[in-house]
C-alpha cells in the first residue's frame, strides 16, 4: 500500500485512443518526491531532445504534488510539464485550485498524455472509469464556459475541470490551461494541449487517500494552521501591505497598489510613473474593485483568500487571482475598470496574463514606430482600450497580424523584422517577464533572473526580503523570529545588508552570500513544486508556515518514507540539476542565462560574470552552465551523465 | 412536567464568510476515518459545501437524518438575487441525491459533532475553519422531560379523543378490528 500518493499513473495515448492505468515505481518517489520532480524525470526518460513542442512525441504531464489531497493545508497544486513552444525548453507551469486533489481521490497521481487526437476531445476521469469523449461541440468556446457546460452535461456539479479556450485550440504560444479560479499559464502549455486536440480534462474522485502516520501528520497540520493564524494577526512591519501577509500578494483584498503602479513599468515595460498613485486614484480604484468583487475565495483546503469572484456588470462572472488585475491595466495605460473587463475575455480565451498584455503593448509600439502600419490593423478602434480588445480577438484566432503576435514578442519580432527585434526588450529565454526596469543591479535578483529554470521571477524569489530595512536595529528585530532560515548565516547576511554604502547593492550581498541566498530561495520552490504546496504558504512570502525544518516531518509522516533535511535538500538539488540537464540537452547554455539588457540601468559585467561563476560552482555546473559529470554521479543521475557525455555536450576538459 | 438540564450543541453557519476551501470536508472525513486521520476523502464528509462559484453560492450543510423517500414538491428560494433549491439547505441523506452517503456502500452519513473521549473542545470542522464561517456554541438548556414521547399515531388518536370522546373512539376501534 502507498501512502500520501496513490501509486498509479494514467497513461493516455490520444493518437490511438489508449487508456492505461500503470503502477508507478516507489523508488521514483524517494528520488524525486512527485509533482515537478517526477514530471521532470518522466520527460527526461521519454522525450528526446529533438522532439518538437507540437508533435505526437511531446508529452503533456498533469502531475499532482506528493502531499496533494492529504490534509496538509494549502497543498493543492497541479504541475503541468511539457516542451514549451515559446522557449523550446521544459515548461512547467502550475495551478492551484481544486484539480490535483480531485485526481488523487480518483486514484491517480498524474495523467501522462502523448499523441494527438484527430478530432477535438475531452478526457473524463471518474475514479476507475476513464473515457476519451468527443468535444467538437465545445470548439471555440471559452475555457470557463466549457467547464460549466461539461459539468452540466455529465451531471457532475462537483467534478473539477482543466480546460483551454480558443487561444489553446489555435496554438497561441502563451495559451493557458484554465481551471476556474486558477490557471497554469506560463510557457504556452495550453498551446500544447490544443495541439493534442484535448479541450479539457474533467475529474471526479470519491476514494480515500491514506497517510502513513495519521496522528503525527495531523499534529503537523494543526501546527501549520496555528502558525497561519499567528502570522495573519501579526503582519510583517515595514514592508508594503501587499508583501506583509501570507498567500499570493493579496491583490484581490487590498486596493492600495502604490507599490506596483509606481515601481513597475507601464506599456511595453517602458514607462515608470512614480507619481501615478494619488488619493483620487485610490478612491476610484477602490470603488471599481469593491463594485465588481463578489467574494474573496481560496484554493482547496487553504484558509487564505488570494482569489476573488469578479462580476463586471454586463459580463459573465469569472474568477481572478493575484496580479492579472494590473497587467492589462498597466500595459494599456488604462485604469482598473478596463483591467477587470478585459481579464474576463482573456480568461475565457485562456491566455497568460503576463505575456498577452505585453505582446499587445509591443504591437502598438511597433505601429507608433512605423514598423507596422495601419494596414496591419484594419478596422482597429482609435481608443487604447478598444485596441487591446481588438488585438486580443485577433491573437487568439491567429487572424492577420494576430498570427505573428500569437507567437509572443520574441518570435513575433523576428517574423516582423524591420527592426522590431529592438522592441522585444523584456524577455528572458524568449519568455515575457514582469515589467520591471530598475536602477542599481541587485546581485541576488541578477542570479535569479539569469538562471531560474522557471523563467518567471515570482516562482523563483521569496523568503529573503527584497530590500534591506533602513536601520540595523530594524533588521535585527526582523531576524529574531526568523525560524525559516536553513542556517543562521542567512540572518547575518540580512543584518549586514545596508540600503546604501559599502554594504549595499551591487557588491553586497557578496558573490558567495548571493549564491547562498538564491540557492535557498529557489530550492524551496523546487520542494514546494514536488510536494504540490502553494508558494504562497511556503517559498514566496516572508516567514511562511512551511519551511525546510518542518517539511521533512510532513513527508515522513505522510509517506512513511523517512526523510530528513539533507535528503530533502538533495532531492530538490537532483530535480533542479535534472531540469538543467534536460534544457542543456535542448541547447541551453551560459549565453542564455541573462536578464534583459535594460533590466537595470547600472550594470557590472565583471561582477555579473563572477556571480554566474559562483552560482554554477555551487550548483555543480561547469563554466558553461552544464551539470558536471561529478555532480550528476553524486546525485545518482548516472544515466544523465552518460547521455550528456555520449551526445558530446562536454567540450574537451569541461566535464 | 419534569425539568432537566441538557447541553445543546450547535454550529452557526456564517455562509457569507465561507471562502469555499473545503477544509471542513477534508478534516471531517479524516476524523471519521478508521483508524482516526488515517485517510481522508471529502466524498465521505458529514459536512459539505454546496458550492457554485460562478453563482456565488457557498453553503456549508451538515448531514442530518436519513430519509427513506424524497420530498414531493421542492421549493425554490431566491435570496439576495441568488436562486437556491430547497435541497441546498437540506441535511437529509435522501434518495434524490448523492450527498451524505458513503460512496462505496451508499449507507447514510450523519454529523455527530465529532463525539470523542475525551470530548474535543469543538468539532474539527469548526477548528479548521480559520475564516469563522462555522461558529460552535454550547449552551445548557432547561428542557421538559416528557414521560412518554408520543408517536404520530398516538398524536392522531389523541386528537380524535379530544374531538369525539374516549368511548366513541374505543367503540369505533372495536368495530374496525377484524376477528
Amino acid at each position: 500500500m502507498r501512502y500520501g500518493e496513490t501509486g498509479f499513473d494514467l497513461e493516455i495515448d490520444l493518437s490511438r485512443g489508449g487508456i492505461d492505468r500503470v503502477a508507478s515505481d516507489p523508488e521514483l518517489t524517494r528520488l524525486f518526491l512527485g509533482g515537478l520532480g517526477t514530471n521532470a524525470k518522466i520527460l527526461w526518460d521519454r522525450v528526446p531532445p529533438e522532439t518538437e513542442p507540437f508533435s505526437e512525441d511531446n508529452l503533456l504531464i498533469f502531475g499532482t504534488g506528493l502531499l496533494c489531497g492529504t490534509p496538509a493545508p494549502g497543498c493543492n497544486r497541479t504541475v503541468v510539464s511539457t516542451i514549451s513552444p515559446q522557449t523550446r525548453l521544459m515548461a512547467y507551469s502550475m495551478m492551484g485550485g481544486f484539480w490535483a486533489p480531485e485526481l488523487k481521490y480518483a486514484g491517480f497521481d498524474r495523467v501522462i498524455i502523448r499523441g494527438r487526437s484527430p478530432e477535438l476531445v475531452y478526457l473524463w476521469i471518474h475514479n476507475d472509469k476513464v473515457e476519451i469523449r468527443d468535444a467538437s461541440h465545445l470548439r471555440g468556446l471559452g475555457a470557463i464556459e466549457s467547464a460549466e457546460r461539461l459539468r452540466k452535461e455529465l451531471k457532475e456539479p462537483n467534478a473539477q475541470v482543466a480546460s483551454i479556450g480558443m487561444a489553446g485550440e489555435n496554438r497561441v504560444f502563451y495559451a493557458s490551461i484554465e481551471q476556474g479560479r486558477s490557471s497554469a499559464s506560463r510557457g504556452g502549455i495550453g498551446a500544447v494541449m490544443g495541439d493534442k486536440g484535448l479541450k479539457a480534462i474533467v475529474v471526479r474522485g470519491t476514494r480515500d487517500l491514506n497517510v502513513a502516520r495519521p496522528a503525527e501528520f495531523l499534529d503537523l497540520c494543526d501546527g501549520v494552521l496555528k502558525y497561519i493564524k499567528h502570522r495573519e494577526e501579526n503582519p510583517i512591519q515595514g514592508v508594503p501591505p501587499i508583501l506583509a501577509g501570507l498567500g499570493s500578494p493579496q491583490e484581490m483584498r487590498i486596493v492600495d497598489e502604490q507599490w506596483h503602479t509606481t515601481s513597475f513599468m507601464w506599456g511595453n515595460s517602458r514607462t515608470r510613473r512614480k507619481d501615478f498613485w494619488t488619493h483620487e486614484i485610490e478612491e476610484k480604484w477602490r470603488e471599481t474593485q469593491e463594485n465588481v468583487r463578489t467574494r474573496l475565495i481560496s484554493c482547496y483546503n487553504c484558509p487564505m483568500k488570494c482569489g476573488a469572484t469578479i462580476s463586471v456588470p454586463g459580463l459573465p462572472t469569472y474568477m481572478m487571482k493575484c496580479y492579472s488585475k494590473l497587467t492589462y491595466t498597466m500595459a494599456a495605460f488604462s485604469d482598473l475598470d478596463f483591467g477587470f473587463r478585459i481579464a474576463q475575455r482573456a480568461t475565457e480565451y485562456g491566455v497568460d496574463g503576463f505575456s498577452a498584455p505585453q505582446v499587445m503593448a509591443f504591437a502598438l509600439e511597433l505601429l507608433e514606430a512605423g514598423i507596422l502600419t495601419d494596414e496591419d490593423f484594419p478596422g482597429m478602434p482609435p481608443d487604447v482600450e478598444g485596441r487591446f480588445f481588438w488585438l486580443l480577438d485577433r491573437i487568439v484566432r491567429r487572424e492577420g497580424i494576430g498570427d505573428a503576435l500569437a507567437d509572443g514578442t520574441y518570435w513575433a519580432a523576428r517574423r516582423i523584422g524591420k527592426g522590431a527585434e529592438a522592441y522585444d526588450h523584456n524577455t528572458i529565454k524568449k519568455h515575457e517577464q514582469l515589467p520591471l526596469k530598475l536602477g542599481m543591479l541587485n546581485p541576488v535578483y541578477y542570479l535569479m533572473y539569469s538562471t531560474g529554470e522557471k523563467i518567471n521571477i515570482t516562482q523563483i524569489e521569496g523568503q529573503f526580503p527584497q530590500e534591506p530595512f533602513a536601520t540595523r536595529e530594524a533588521r535585527e528585530e526582523f531576524v529574531k523570529d526568523w525560524i525559516q532560515v536553513p542556517d543562521d548565516k542567512f540572518k547575518k547576511y540580512y543584518v549586514d545588508w545596508e540600503p546604501r554604502g559599502e554594504m549595499s547593492n551591487p557588491y553586497y550581498p557578496t558573490v558567495e552570500a548571493s549564491c547562498d541566498i538564491v540557492d535557498w530561495m529557489e530550492k524551496m520552490h523546487y520542494v514546494d513544486d514536488a510536494l504540490g504546496m502553494c508558494a504562497g504558504l511556503s517559498s514566496f512570502p516572508l516567514k511562511p508556515p512551511y519551511h525546510i525544518h518542518n517539511y521533512p516531518d510532513f513527508i515522513s509522516a505522510a509517506t512513511g518514507m523517512d526523510f530528513d533535511k539533507d535528503a530533502l535538500w538533495q532531492s530538490a538539488t537532483r530535480t533542479r540539476t535534472l531540469i538543467r540537464a534536460f534544457n542543456v540537452r535542448r541547447g541551453m547554455r551560459r549565453s542564455d542565462d541573462r536578464p534583459p539588457d535594460d533590466h537595470w540601468k547600472k550594470r557590472f559585467p565583471d561582477l555579473e560574470a563572477q556571480l554566474l561563476d559562483g552560482y554554477y560552482k555551487l550548483k555543480g555546473f561547469n563554466r558553461d552552465g552544464i551539470p558536471t559529470l561529478e555532480s550528476l554521479h553524486a546525485l545518482g543521475l548516472d544515466d544523465v551523465a552518460e547521455d550528456l557525455e555520449q551526445r558530446g555536450i562536454y567540450r574537451h576538459g569541461q566535464s | 412536567m419534569a425539568k432537566a438540564r441538557k447541553i445543546v450543541k450547535s454550529v452557526t453557519i456564517v455562509a457569507d464568510k465561507c471562502n469555499g476551501c473545503r477544509a471542513c470536508e477534508v478534516i471531517c472525513s479524516a476524523f471519521h476515518a478508521a483508524p482516526r486521520y488515517s485517510s481522508n476523502n471529502p466524498a465521505r464528509s458529514r459536512i459539505r459545501i454546496v458550492r457554485e462559484p460562478l453563482r456565488d453560492i457557498y453553503l456549508p450543510v451538515y448531514a442530518g437524518e436519513y430519509t427513506q423517500s424524497e420530498c414531493t414538491g421542492r421549493d425554490k428560494y431566491i435570496i439576495d438575487g441568488k436562486e437556491y433549491s430547497e435541497c441546498d439547505f437540506c441535511r437529509a441523506s435522501c434518495p434524490s441525491r448523492d450527498l451524505f452517503k458513503e460512496p462505496d456502500s451508499g449507507l447514510p452519513l450523519k454529523c455527530d459533532m465529532c463525539e470523542d473521549t475525551p470530548p474535543l473542545a469543538k468539532p474539527k470542522c469548526v477548528e479548521w475553519c480559520l475564516n469563522d464561517a462555522l461558529i460552535y456554541e454550547e449552551r445548557e438548556e432547561e428542557v421538559d422531560v416528557e414521560e412518554v414521547r408520543l408517536g404520530d399515531v398516538e398524536i392522531g388518536i389523541e386528537s380524535l379523543i379530544d374531538k369525539y370522546g374516549l368511548q366513541q373512539v374505543l367503540d369505533t376501534v372495536a368495530r374496525r378490528v377484524k376477528p
